[in-house]
């Protein structure tokens, strides 16, 4: 094992492999101190607190950017680019949507990206199930205050979710391994247990 | 108590999504950061890695151009990377397993699914501040040690030659700071 100064990498070699310490640049970044009652944590969620008056506008520009995607696959047909970027703005989604205040719009969202993900051939994706999942996602943004909403965007979403993994277990019957993917739960924040 | 300067810290953000950003961002501020560079796709997040050293990388793993897999594979090149050992946490609305188990396979540092949290994002800059973890190369693998902790009781085939070597680890900044102290 090779011994250098703690600037440079330190490499033990093996048979098939080898073992590096890398100098650490962050070392730099580490204080110890008495505490001082300053929590970080705290500090960034009430900054991200001041952002949340933005948050409504920004899910709609991201619901604007779905439909353009969508109206574009709609135009041209699924081509690699279409399909990526209808599946990012989709992926955005489900990604942003809790931050932002809609956590009932991640499941429909991922049922989207799942369509697009895992159809082998895109040229098969129904556009019909396109359309009813940008739908689904544009009406819970847009219908996010009414009272019954949680009911509501759950049967929409069971009920997309069924078609969607009905429609991608038949296109994925010759793909065990796929499928075992597919059908496996989804872990996306907001949806909820039958 | 151990402290993270966030001020001490250069950071790059490498997300397409222009609000992810700006949460990014202000997360980052928050904790104290004031160094924070922002890529807009992976193509720029190179550029930008190249030109800035940061000392911590946030990636999103789908972008045009190339893609969050790609940039990782791009950065760990030794002799190519102007840091290849550079800490890379993933920043992902994919939740699958497999999805996990391949951005580790690529040489990521920590993993965060989305949606972030202001403590889980504090969390993993802190373990890769506080607990370093050496890198591994093989014929077929570059990056951090994929091994978090040693099982005494694993009972499966060893992939690794070597023995003693699969052991050896980097002591945390953590228990350095606690001898100084």
């Amino acid at each position: 094992m090779s011994q250098d100064r703690n600037d440079r990498a330190t490499v033990a070699t093996y048979p098939d492999h080898e073992v590096i310490v890398p100098p650490n640049r962050l070392q730099k970044a580490v204080t110890v101190a008495k505490p001082t009652g300053f929590d970080p944590v705290a500090r960034a969620e009430e900054a991200l607190g001041n952002l949340a008056g933005e948050f409504a506008d920004w899910m709609d520009r991201e619901c604007t950017k779905l439909d353009e995607a969508r109206q574009l696959v709609k135009a041209e047909g699924f081509m690699e680019e279409t399909r990526d970027a209808l599946f990012r703005c989709a992926h955005d989604i489900k990604g942003e949507a809790a931050t932002f205040g809609f956590p009932l719009v991640a499941p429909p969202a991922d049922s989207l990206c799942r369509l697009i993900e895992h159809t082998p051939d895109i040229a098969q994706i129904p556009l019909g199930l396109v359309d009813q999942h940008v739908d689904a996602i544009r009406a819970i943004v847009r219908e996010n205050a009414r009272a019954d909403i949680e009911e509501v965007a759950w049967n929409l979403t069971r009920r997309l979710r069924e078609v969607t993994d009905e429609f991608l277990r038949y296109e994925n019957r010759d793909r065990p391994e796929i499928l075992k993917i597919v059908m496996s739960p989804s872990l996306v924040p907001g949806g909820r247990a039958d | 108590m151990v402290h993270i300067d966030f001020n001490k810290l250069r950071f790059l953000v490498v997300d397409d999504n222009l609000h992810m950003r700006r949460i990014l961002r202000t997360l980052l501020h928050g904790f104290g950061a004031r160094d924070v560079v922002e890529a807009e796709d992976g193509a720029s997040g190179l550029e930008l890695f190249g030109q800035n050293n940061p000392d911590i990388i946030f990636l999103d793993w789908e972008m045009p151009l190339f893609d969050g897999l790609e940039l990782i594979q791009m950065i760990r090149q030794p002799g190519a990377s102007s840091n290849p050992f550079v800490p890379i946490i993933m920043l992902t609305g994919h939740t699958e397993r497999t999805r996990v188990t391949t951005a580790r396979d690529a040489g990521i540092t920590e993993f965060l699914a989305k949606p972030i949290s202001a403590k889980g994002l504090y969390q993993r800059v802190f373990s890769v501040v506080a607990h370093p973890r050496p890198f591994i190369r093989t014929a077929r693998y570059f990056g951090p040690e994929r091994r978090r902790t040693a099982n005494a009781k694993y009972a499966g085939p060893e992939r690794r030659r070597g023995g003693a070597a699969d052991t050896i680890g980097q002591i945390g900044l953590i228990e350095k700071a606690k001898t100084v102290a």
